[in-house]
Protein backbone atom coordinates (compact mmCIF):
# COMPACT_ATOMS: atom_id res chain seq x y z
CA UNK A 1 0.00 0.00 0.00
CA UNK A 2 1.59 3.60 -0.96
CA UNK A 3 0.88 6.63 0.62
CA UNK A 4 -1.76 9.08 -1.57
CA UNK A 5 -1.78 12.77 -1.76
CA UNK A 6 -5.20 12.77 -2.85
CA UNK A 7 -7.51 10.87 -0.71
CA UNK A 8 -8.41 7.70 -2.29
CA UNK A 9 -12.34 8.33 -1.73
CA UNK A 10 -14.63 8.12 -5.41
CA UNK A 11 -16.40 11.37 -6.16
CA UNK A 12 -17.57 12.77 -9.00
CA UNK A 13 -17.57 15.78 -10.93
CA UNK A 14 -21.87 16.31 -10.74
CA UNK A 15 -23.17 15.83 -7.36
CA UNK A 16 -25.19 12.38 -7.21
CA UNK A 17 -27.91 11.11 -4.69
CA UNK A 18 -30.72 8.64 -4.50
CA UNK A 19 -33.92 9.79 -6.26
CA UNK A 20 -35.82 6.83 -5.03
CA UNK A 21 -35.39 3.59 -3.38
CA UNK A 22 -37.43 0.41 -3.04
CA UNK A 23 -37.35 -2.77 -0.91
CA UNK A 24 -38.62 -6.07 -1.81
CA UNK A 25 -38.86 -8.96 1.15
CA UNK A 26 -40.88 -12.24 0.40
CA UNK A 27 -43.91 -13.09 2.08
CA UNK A 28 -42.57 -16.96 3.66
CA UNK A 29 -40.69 -17.01 7.20
CA UNK A 30 -38.22 -20.15 7.81
CA UNK A 31 -38.01 -20.40 11.82
CA UNK A 32 -34.76 -21.12 13.03
CA UNK A 33 -35.88 -23.65 15.52
CA UNK A 34 -37.07 -25.59 11.99
CA UNK A 35 -34.00 -25.73 10.41
CA UNK A 36 -32.61 -27.09 14.25
CA UNK A 37 -35.38 -29.33 14.45
CA UNK A 38 -34.53 -31.04 11.01
CA UNK A 39 -30.92 -31.20 11.67
CA UNK A 40 -30.78 -31.96 15.10
CA UNK A 41 -28.32 -28.82 15.92
CA UNK A 42 -27.96 -26.11 18.29
CA UNK A 43 -25.82 -23.14 18.35
CA UNK A 44 -26.90 -22.00 14.74
CA UNK A 45 -30.28 -21.21 16.21
CA UNK A 46 -29.45 -18.70 18.52
CA UNK A 47 -27.82 -16.06 16.19
CA UNK A 48 -31.16 -15.19 14.58
CA UNK A 49 -35.09 -15.40 15.07
CA UNK A 50 -36.27 -16.35 10.93
CA UNK A 51 -35.47 -16.17 7.75
CA UNK A 52 -37.50 -15.03 4.52
CA UNK A 53 -37.91 -17.69 1.81
CA UNK A 54 -39.19 -16.42 -1.97
CA UNK A 55 -42.03 -18.41 -3.52
CA UNK A 56 -42.26 -20.79 -5.89
CA UNK A 57 -42.90 -18.24 -9.01
CA UNK A 58 -40.14 -15.99 -7.03
CA UNK A 59 -36.48 -15.40 -8.07
CA UNK A 60 -33.90 -12.58 -8.51
CA UNK A 61 -35.81 -11.12 -11.34
CA UNK A 62 -39.35 -11.31 -10.12
CA UNK A 63 -38.21 -9.33 -7.02
CA UNK A 64 -35.78 -7.00 -8.58
CA UNK A 65 -39.04 -6.03 -10.51
CA UNK A 66 -40.69 -5.37 -7.65
CA UNK A 67 -38.18 -3.47 -5.49
CA UNK A 68 -37.19 -1.26 -8.60
CA UNK A 69 -41.20 -0.38 -9.21
CA UNK A 70 -40.94 0.69 -5.71
CA UNK A 71 -37.95 2.88 -6.29
CA UNK A 72 -39.61 4.13 -9.63
CA UNK A 73 -42.61 5.10 -7.42
CA UNK A 74 -41.31 7.08 -5.35
CA UNK A 75 -38.96 8.75 -7.66
CA UNK A 76 -41.82 9.87 -9.85
CA UNK A 77 -39.61 9.68 -13.12
CA UNK A 78 -40.04 8.69 -16.37
CA UNK A 79 -38.78 5.34 -17.44
CA UNK A 80 -37.71 6.22 -20.47
CA UNK A 81 -34.72 8.87 -18.91
CA UNK A 82 -32.96 5.57 -17.41
CA UNK A 83 -29.98 4.66 -19.18
CA UNK A 84 -28.66 1.70 -16.78
CA UNK A 85 -30.69 -0.95 -15.46
CA UNK A 86 -27.51 -3.07 -13.16
CA UNK A 87 -28.65 -6.24 -11.09
CA UNK A 88 -26.07 -7.19 -8.46
CA UNK A 89 -26.73 -11.17 -7.12
CA UNK A 90 -25.01 -14.56 -6.20
CA UNK A 91 -28.41 -16.15 -7.64
CA UNK A 92 -29.19 -14.83 -11.17
CA UNK A 93 -32.02 -17.37 -12.51
CA UNK A 94 -29.93 -17.86 -15.97
CA UNK A 95 -26.41 -18.21 -16.19
CA UNK A 96 -25.92 -16.46 -19.63
CA UNK A 97 -29.24 -14.76 -20.03
CA UNK A 98 -28.88 -11.29 -18.19
CA UNK A 99 -31.53 -11.06 -15.50
CA UNK A 100 -31.33 -7.02 -16.07
CA UNK A 101 -32.72 -6.91 -19.53
CA UNK A 102 -36.17 -8.62 -18.51
CA UNK A 103 -35.89 -6.10 -15.48
CA UNK A 104 -35.57 -3.25 -17.69
CA UNK A 105 -38.71 -4.62 -19.73
CA UNK A 106 -40.98 -5.41 -16.64
CA UNK A 107 -40.23 -1.53 -15.49
CA UNK A 108 -40.66 0.31 -18.98
CA UNK A 109 -37.09 0.97 -19.52
CA UNK A 110 -36.18 -0.33 -22.47
CA UNK A 111 -34.70 0.17 -25.22
CA UNK A 112 -32.79 2.86 -24.61
CA UNK A 113 -30.70 1.71 -21.85
CA UNK A 114 -27.57 -0.04 -20.50
CA UNK A 115 -28.33 -3.79 -18.54
CA UNK A 116 -26.17 -5.98 -16.99
CA UNK A 117 -25.76 -8.16 -14.56
CA UNK A 118 -23.07 -7.95 -11.62
CA UNK A 119 -20.84 -10.28 -9.24
CA UNK A 120 -18.95 -9.49 -6.44
CA UNK A 121 -20.83 -12.05 -4.22
CA UNK A 122 -22.18 -9.88 -1.23
CA UNK A 123 -21.07 -6.74 -2.28
CA UNK A 124 -22.28 -7.29 -6.41
CA UNK A 125 -25.39 -4.25 -5.48
CA UNK A 126 -23.13 -1.96 -4.16
CA UNK A 127 -20.75 -2.08 -6.96
CA UNK A 128 -23.72 -1.48 -9.22
CA UNK A 129 -24.34 1.92 -7.24
CA UNK A 130 -21.13 3.05 -7.45
CA UNK A 131 -20.61 2.48 -11.39
CA UNK A 132 -24.28 3.98 -11.13
CA UNK A 133 -22.96 6.96 -9.18
CA UNK A 134 -19.73 7.20 -12.10
CA UNK A 135 -22.90 7.41 -15.15
CA UNK A 136 -24.55 10.07 -13.51
CA UNK A 137 -21.58 11.82 -12.06
CA UNK A 138 -20.23 12.21 -15.59
CA UNK A 139 -23.61 13.44 -17.01
CA UNK A 140 -23.47 10.27 -19.22
CA UNK A 141 -26.78 9.82 -17.76
CA UNK A 142 -29.10 11.65 -15.83
CA UNK A 143 -30.90 8.23 -14.16
CA UNK A 144 -29.35 4.92 -13.52
CA UNK A 145 -30.78 1.84 -11.63
CA UNK A 146 -28.94 -0.35 -9.13
CA UNK A 147 -30.05 -3.46 -7.74
CA UNK A 148 -28.77 -5.87 -4.92
CA UNK A 149 -30.88 -8.56 -5.04
CA UNK A 150 -30.95 -12.92 -3.68
CA UNK A 151 -32.78 -15.97 -3.10
CA UNK A 152 -29.58 -17.57 -1.40
CA UNK A 153 -29.18 -20.95 -0.57
CA UNK A 154 -26.83 -22.93 1.59
CA UNK A 155 -26.27 -26.78 1.87
CA UNK A 156 -28.94 -28.74 3.57
CA UNK A 157 -27.83 -28.54 7.09
CA UNK A 158 -24.76 -26.71 6.69
CA UNK A 159 -24.52 -23.51 9.10
CA UNK A 160 -25.62 -21.77 5.83
CA UNK A 161 -28.65 -22.89 5.91
CA UNK A 162 -30.03 -20.78 9.25
CA UNK A 163 -29.20 -17.29 7.64
CA UNK A 164 -29.39 -17.93 3.91
CA UNK A 165 -32.43 -15.79 3.09
CA UNK A 166 -34.26 -13.59 0.13
CA UNK A 167 -34.70 -10.27 -0.21
CA UNK A 168 -33.06 -6.82 -1.67
CA UNK A 169 -33.69 -3.45 -2.64
CA UNK A 170 -33.15 -0.90 -5.55
CA UNK A 171 -31.82 2.90 -5.96
CA UNK A 172 -32.21 4.98 -8.20
CA UNK A 173 -29.07 7.56 -8.51
CA UNK A 174 -30.06 10.56 -10.81
CA UNK A 175 -28.72 14.31 -10.13
CA UNK A 176 -28.40 15.37 -6.22
CA UNK A 177 -30.93 18.27 -6.57
CA UNK A 178 -34.13 16.15 -6.71
CA UNK A 179 -32.83 13.45 -4.67
CA UNK A 180 -34.32 12.01 -1.43
CA UNK A 181 -30.35 11.72 0.05
CA UNK A 182 -27.53 12.81 -2.05
CA UNK A 183 -24.09 10.94 -1.73
CA UNK A 184 -21.51 12.70 0.12
CA UNK A 185 -18.68 10.55 -1.17
CA UNK A 186 -18.02 6.60 -1.45
CA UNK A 187 -14.90 4.41 -1.21
CA UNK A 188 -13.78 0.79 -2.24
CA UNK A 189 -11.01 -1.09 -0.52
CA UNK A 190 -10.52 -4.75 -2.22
CA UNK A 191 -7.63 -7.31 -1.94
CA UNK A 192 -7.76 -11.12 -2.49
CA UNK A 193 -9.02 -13.19 0.05
CA UNK A 194 -10.12 -17.02 -0.47
CA UNK A 195 -13.04 -16.53 2.34
CA UNK A 196 -15.77 -18.26 0.63
CA UNK A 197 -16.42 -19.00 -3.00
CA UNK A 198 -18.62 -21.27 -5.07
CA UNK A 199 -17.34 -22.44 -8.45
CA UNK A 200 -19.39 -22.16 -11.79
CA UNK A 201 -20.86 -25.54 -11.15
CA UNK A 202 -21.58 -26.15 -7.89
CA UNK A 203 -25.30 -25.36 -6.54
CA UNK A 204 -23.96 -24.89 -2.91
CA UNK A 205 -21.06 -22.19 -2.03
CA UNK A 206 -17.97 -23.46 -0.25
CA UNK A 207 -16.53 -21.47 3.21
CA UNK A 208 -12.85 -21.58 4.61
CA UNK A 209 -14.29 -21.06 8.58
CA UNK A 210 -10.79 -19.46 9.38
CA UNK A 211 -11.22 -16.68 6.91
CA UNK A 212 -14.95 -15.38 7.58
CA UNK A 213 -13.81 -13.29 10.48
CA UNK A 214 -10.73 -11.39 11.29
CA UNK A 215 -8.88 -10.93 7.92
CA UNK A 216 -11.96 -10.66 5.65
CA UNK A 217 -15.25 -8.87 7.12
CA UNK A 218 -13.83 -7.24 10.15
CA UNK A 219 -10.78 -6.02 8.04
CA UNK A 220 -12.57 -4.98 4.73
CA UNK A 221 -15.47 -2.93 6.68
CA UNK A 222 -13.23 -1.49 9.14
CA UNK A 223 -10.68 -0.33 6.44
CA UNK A 224 -13.21 1.00 4.03
CA UNK A 225 -15.08 3.08 7.21
CA UNK A 226 -12.04 4.42 8.11
CA UNK A 227 -10.38 5.49 5.30
CA UNK A 228 -14.16 7.39 3.92
CA UNK A 229 -14.70 9.04 7.01
CA UNK A 230 -10.84 10.03 7.71
CA UNK A 231 -10.81 11.43 4.06
CA UNK A 232 -14.13 13.49 4.32
CA UNK A 233 -13.57 14.54 8.32
CA UNK A 234 -16.22 12.64 9.29
CA UNK A 235 -16.11 10.34 12.83
CA UNK A 236 -18.69 8.07 14.50
CA UNK A 237 -20.56 10.61 15.94
CA UNK A 238 -21.56 12.78 12.89
CA UNK A 239 -23.80 9.83 11.84
CA UNK A 240 -27.62 9.07 13.08
CA UNK A 241 -27.25 5.42 11.14
CA UNK A 242 -24.65 3.35 9.88
CA UNK A 243 -25.65 -0.34 8.21
CA UNK A 244 -23.19 -2.85 7.50
CA UNK A 245 -23.50 -6.17 5.46
CA UNK A 246 -25.04 -8.43 7.79
CA UNK A 247 -24.17 -12.28 7.74
CA UNK A 248 -25.40 -12.76 10.98
CA UNK A 249 -26.08 -10.11 13.83
CA UNK A 250 -23.25 -10.70 15.52
CA UNK A 251 -20.46 -9.06 12.82
CA UNK A 252 -21.80 -6.16 12.50
CA UNK A 253 -22.61 -5.22 15.88
CA UNK A 254 -19.23 -6.07 16.82
CA UNK A 255 -17.62 -3.93 13.62
CA UNK A 256 -19.76 -1.31 14.85
CA UNK A 257 -18.42 -1.33 18.56
CA UNK A 258 -14.69 -1.97 17.10
CA UNK A 259 -15.34 1.36 14.72
CA UNK A 260 -17.06 3.97 17.68
CA UNK A 261 -20.57 3.69 16.68
CA UNK A 262 -23.22 2.63 19.10
CA UNK A 263 -25.86 -0.08 19.62
CA UNK A 264 -28.97 2.46 18.44
CA UNK A 265 -26.88 4.14 15.52
CA UNK A 266 -26.96 0.34 14.18
CA UNK A 267 -30.79 -0.87 15.27
CA UNK A 268 -32.78 0.62 12.38
CA UNK A 269 -31.16 -1.27 9.44
CA UNK A 270 -30.13 -4.55 11.44
CA UNK A 271 -32.68 -6.93 9.63
CA UNK A 272 -31.10 -9.67 9.53
CA UNK A 273 -32.51 -11.53 12.99
CA UNK A 274 -36.07 -11.03 10.51
CA UNK A 275 -35.17 -11.61 7.63
CA UNK A 276 -32.00 -13.75 6.96
CA UNK A 277 -28.79 -12.97 5.31
CA UNK A 278 -29.85 -11.56 1.80
CA UNK A 279 -26.47 -11.41 0.39
CA UNK A 280 -26.28 -9.01 -2.67
CA UNK A 281 -29.41 -7.49 -1.18
CA UNK A 282 -28.00 -7.25 3.11
CA UNK A 283 -26.78 -4.09 3.44
CA UNK A 284 -28.81 -2.48 0.78
CA UNK A 285 -32.03 -3.73 2.27
CA UNK A 286 -31.11 -2.38 5.78
CA UNK A 287 -30.57 1.14 4.25
CA UNK A 288 -34.39 1.16 3.03
CA UNK A 289 -35.46 0.64 6.56
CA UNK A 290 -33.07 3.42 7.62
CA UNK A 291 -34.78 6.13 4.69
CA UNK A 292 -38.02 5.09 5.90
CA UNK A 293 -37.95 6.65 9.29
CA UNK A 294 -34.96 8.95 8.56
CA UNK A 295 -35.01 12.67 9.39
CA UNK A 296 -33.90 15.10 6.78
CA UNK A 297 -30.15 16.28 7.36
CA UNK A 298 -29.57 13.02 8.75
CA UNK A 299 -26.14 11.40 7.71
CA UNK A 300 -25.92 8.15 7.10
CA UNK A 301 -22.96 5.41 6.73
CA UNK A 302 -23.28 2.49 4.69
CA UNK A 303 -20.64 -0.16 4.57
CA UNK A 304 -20.72 -3.98 2.29
CA UNK A 305 -19.01 -6.46 2.07
CA UNK A 306 -18.13 -9.02 -0.49
CA UNK A 307 -16.31 -12.07 0.13
CA UNK A 308 -13.28 -12.73 -2.22
CA UNK A 309 -13.06 -9.40 -0.86
CA UNK A 310 -13.73 -6.04 -0.44
CA UNK A 311 -16.02 -3.40 0.92
CA UNK A 312 -17.66 -0.44 -0.71
CA UNK A 313 -18.56 2.44 2.05
CA UNK A 314 -20.91 5.48 1.40
CA UNK A 315 -21.46 8.63 3.36
CA UNK A 316 -25.04 9.16 2.50
CA UNK A 317 -26.84 12.50 3.69
CA UNK A 318 -31.29 12.73 3.60
CA UNK A 319 -32.93 16.08 2.02
CA UNK A 320 -36.20 17.83 2.46
CA UNK A 321 -37.91 15.91 -0.04
CA UNK A 322 -37.52 12.29 1.44
CA UNK A 323 -40.83 12.45 4.32
CA UNK A 324 -42.81 13.05 1.75
CA UNK A 325 -41.32 10.73 -1.22
CA UNK A 326 -41.04 7.73 1.18
CA UNK A 327 -44.47 7.28 1.09
CA UNK A 328 -45.39 6.26 -2.52
CA UNK A 329 -44.34 3.19 -1.77
CA UNK A 330 -44.13 0.20 0.61
CA UNK A 331 -41.86 0.74 3.80
CA UNK A 332 -39.64 -2.07 4.55
CA UNK A 333 -41.67 -3.18 7.80
CA UNK A 334 -44.52 -3.50 5.85
CA UNK A 335 -43.08 -6.61 3.83
CA UNK A 336 -41.70 -6.91 7.22
CA UNK A 337 -44.47 -7.99 8.89
CA UNK A 338 -46.59 -9.61 5.96
CA UNK A 339 -45.37 -12.88 7.14
CA UNK A 340 -46.83 -16.63 6.80
CA UNK A 341 -44.79 -19.15 8.34
CA UNK A 342 -43.33 -22.43 6.90
CA UNK A 343 -41.59 -25.46 7.84
CA UNK A 344 -38.76 -26.72 6.47
CA UNK A 345 -41.04 -29.56 3.72
CA UNK A 346 -42.75 -26.48 2.77
CA UNK A 347 -39.36 -24.67 2.16
CA UNK A 348 -37.86 -27.51 0.44
CA UNK A 349 -40.31 -27.41 -2.08
CA UNK A 350 -40.25 -24.11 -2.32
CA UNK A 351 -36.28 -23.67 -2.58
CA UNK A 352 -36.12 -26.43 -5.15
CA UNK A 353 -34.64 -28.49 -2.60
CA UNK A 354 -36.50 -31.34 -3.75
CA UNK A 355 -37.41 -31.72 -7.29
CA UNK A 356 -40.22 -33.57 -9.24
CA UNK A 357 -38.63 -34.73 -12.02
CA UNK B 1 -44.09 -3.29 -37.55
CA UNK B 2 -42.77 -6.46 -36.18
CA UNK B 3 -40.77 -5.20 -33.01
CA UNK B 4 -43.01 -2.49 -31.83
CA UNK B 5 -45.44 -5.84 -31.46
CA UNK B 6 -43.45 -7.95 -30.10
CA UNK B 7 -42.37 -4.88 -27.05
CA UNK B 8 -46.22 -4.14 -26.99
CA UNK B 9 -47.08 -7.90 -25.91
CA UNK B 10 -44.40 -8.15 -23.62
CA UNK B 11 -45.74 -4.97 -21.71
CA UNK B 12 -48.91 -6.08 -21.96
CA UNK B 13 -47.79 -9.13 -20.21
CA UNK B 14 -45.06 -7.54 -17.65
CA UNK B 15 -46.71 -4.55 -17.03
CA UNK B 16 -50.61 -4.47 -18.10
CA UNK B 17 -50.18 -1.94 -20.32
CA UNK B 18 -53.73 -1.95 -22.04
CA UNK B 19 -55.59 1.08 -24.44
CA UNK B 20 -57.40 3.79 -24.08
CA UNK B 21 -60.30 4.74 -26.14
CA UNK B 22 -59.60 8.40 -27.94
CA UNK B 23 -63.39 8.62 -28.37
CA UNK B 24 -65.51 7.46 -25.23
CA UNK B 25 -61.77 7.40 -23.11
CA UNK B 26 -62.90 3.47 -22.34
CA UNK B 27 -60.03 1.47 -21.00
CA UNK B 28 -59.38 -1.48 -22.78
CA UNK B 29 -57.22 -4.88 -21.60
CA UNK B 30 -56.21 -6.89 -23.44
CA UNK B 31 -55.22 -4.32 -26.25
CA UNK B 32 -57.21 -4.99 -29.46
CA UNK B 33 -56.75 -1.92 -30.98
CA UNK B 34 -60.14 -1.15 -31.42
CA UNK B 35 -62.93 -0.06 -28.61
CA UNK B 36 -65.31 -2.64 -27.28
CA UNK B 37 -67.81 -0.21 -26.24
CA UNK B 38 -68.20 1.75 -29.13
CA UNK B 39 -66.59 0.03 -31.45
CA UNK B 40 -64.01 2.80 -32.89
CA UNK B 41 -59.94 2.13 -33.55
CA UNK B 42 -58.39 2.29 -30.20
CA UNK B 43 -54.38 2.53 -30.37
CA UNK B 44 -53.32 4.96 -27.69
CA UNK B 45 -51.90 3.03 -24.95
CA UNK B 46 -52.84 3.39 -21.38
CA UNK B 47 -50.70 1.71 -18.11
CA UNK B 48 -53.12 0.36 -15.69
CA UNK B 49 -52.31 0.74 -12.09
CA UNK B 50 -52.45 -2.98 -11.13
CA UNK B 51 -55.10 -2.69 -8.43
CA UNK B 52 -58.61 -4.32 -8.36
CA UNK B 53 -60.30 -6.94 -6.78
CA UNK B 54 -61.58 -10.61 -6.94
CA UNK B 55 -64.68 -11.23 -8.83
CA UNK B 56 -64.97 -15.06 -8.76
CA UNK B 57 -62.33 -17.61 -8.23
CA UNK B 58 -61.28 -21.17 -8.86
CA UNK B 59 -59.04 -23.64 -7.38
CA UNK B 60 -56.86 -25.42 -10.29
CA UNK B 61 -55.44 -29.12 -8.94
CA UNK B 62 -54.29 -30.83 -12.08
CA UNK B 63 -52.58 -28.33 -13.63
CA UNK B 64 -51.37 -28.47 -17.19
CA UNK B 65 -48.31 -29.12 -18.76
CA UNK B 66 -45.09 -26.30 -17.15
CA UNK B 67 -47.65 -25.40 -14.31
CA UNK B 68 -47.32 -28.71 -12.10
CA UNK B 69 -45.41 -27.60 -9.37
CA UNK B 70 -47.55 -24.62 -8.46
CA UNK B 71 -50.72 -26.73 -8.08
CA UNK B 72 -53.01 -26.85 -6.56
CA UNK B 73 -53.56 -22.88 -7.29
CA UNK B 74 -55.96 -20.56 -7.36
CA UNK B 75 -57.35 -19.17 -11.07
CA UNK B 76 -59.56 -15.76 -10.76
CA UNK B 77 -61.40 -13.38 -12.20
CA UNK B 78 -59.78 -10.14 -11.34
CA UNK B 79 -61.79 -6.85 -12.27
CA UNK B 80 -59.50 -3.82 -12.47
CA UNK B 81 -59.88 -0.55 -10.84
CA UNK B 82 -60.26 1.03 -14.15
CA UNK B 83 -63.02 -1.21 -15.21
CA UNK B 84 -61.56 -4.23 -17.80
CA UNK B 85 -61.75 -7.84 -16.29
CA UNK B 86 -58.84 -10.54 -16.78
CA UNK B 87 -58.29 -13.92 -15.78
CA UNK B 88 -54.89 -14.78 -13.83
CA UNK B 89 -53.43 -16.88 -10.85
CA UNK B 90 -53.53 -15.57 -7.80
CA UNK B 91 -50.28 -16.03 -5.50
CA UNK B 92 -48.43 -14.90 -2.05
CA UNK B 93 -51.82 -15.80 -0.27
CA UNK B 94 -50.07 -17.83 2.67
CA UNK B 95 -52.67 -18.27 4.73
CA UNK B 96 -54.98 -16.31 3.50
CA UNK B 97 -58.74 -17.21 1.90
CA UNK B 98 -59.66 -15.93 -0.87
CA UNK B 99 -63.05 -14.08 -0.87
CA UNK B 100 -65.23 -12.63 -3.42
CA UNK B 101 -64.28 -8.73 -3.34
CA UNK B 102 -60.98 -9.38 -2.19
CA UNK B 103 -58.85 -6.21 -2.63
CA UNK B 104 -55.94 -7.33 -5.25
CA UNK B 105 -52.74 -5.89 -7.08
CA UNK B 106 -50.69 -7.14 -9.94
CA UNK B 107 -47.31 -8.51 -9.38
CA UNK B 108 -44.79 -10.01 -12.35
CA UNK B 109 -44.12 -13.18 -11.31
CA UNK B 110 -42.69 -16.38 -13.19
CA UNK B 111 -45.69 -18.19 -15.16
CA UNK B 112 -43.99 -21.48 -15.97
CA UNK B 113 -40.74 -22.97 -16.62
CA UNK B 114 -40.27 -25.46 -19.75
CA UNK B 115 -38.44 -28.12 -18.11
CA UNK B 116 -34.60 -27.45 -16.23
CA UNK B 117 -33.18 -26.37 -19.36
CA UNK B 118 -36.00 -24.61 -21.05
CA UNK B 119 -36.81 -21.02 -20.84
CA UNK B 120 -38.25 -19.03 -17.87
CA UNK B 121 -41.81 -17.21 -18.97
CA UNK B 122 -42.65 -14.19 -16.58
CA UNK B 123 -46.13 -12.07 -16.18
CA UNK B 124 -48.40 -10.76 -14.57
CA UNK B 125 -50.29 -12.71 -11.34
CA UNK B 126 -51.88 -10.52 -8.50
CA UNK B 127 -51.70 -10.95 -4.88
CA UNK B 128 -53.44 -9.43 -1.95
CA UNK B 129 -53.07 -5.91 -1.65
CA UNK B 130 -49.78 -5.19 0.68
CA UNK B 131 -50.96 -3.28 4.17
CA UNK B 132 -49.37 -0.66 5.47
CA UNK B 133 -47.40 -1.62 8.74
CA UNK B 134 -46.57 1.37 10.20
CA UNK B 135 -47.11 4.62 9.56
CA UNK B 136 -44.30 7.19 9.15
ZN1 LIG C 1 -64.60 3.90 -27.45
Amino acid sequence: MTDHKVPPILKPIRDVGIVGYGAYIPRYRLPAREVARIWRAGGGGTLFEEKAVSGLDEDVITMSIEAARNALARAGIDPDEIRAVWVGSESHPYSVKPTSTVVAEAIGATPHTQAADWEFACKAGTEAIQAAIGFVGSEMARFALAIGMDTAQGRPGDPLEYTAGAGGAAYLLGPAEISLATIESSYSFATDTPDFFRRANEKYPEHGERFTGEPAYFKHITSAAQTLMQAINASPSDYQHVVFHQPNSKFPQRVGRTLGFKPEQIETGLLVPLIGNTYAGSALVGLTAVLDIAEPGDRILLVSYGSGAGSDAFSLRTTELLPERRNQAPYTQDYIARRTEIDYATYARFRGKLTMK
Amino acid sequence: MEASRHWRLKQERYTLMGEICPHCKEKIFPPRDFCPACGEDARNLFQFSGRGEVYSFTTVYQAPAGYEENAPYTIALVRLEEGPMLTAQLTDMGDETVEIGMPVEMVTRRLRSDGERGMLVYGYKFRPQLARAISA
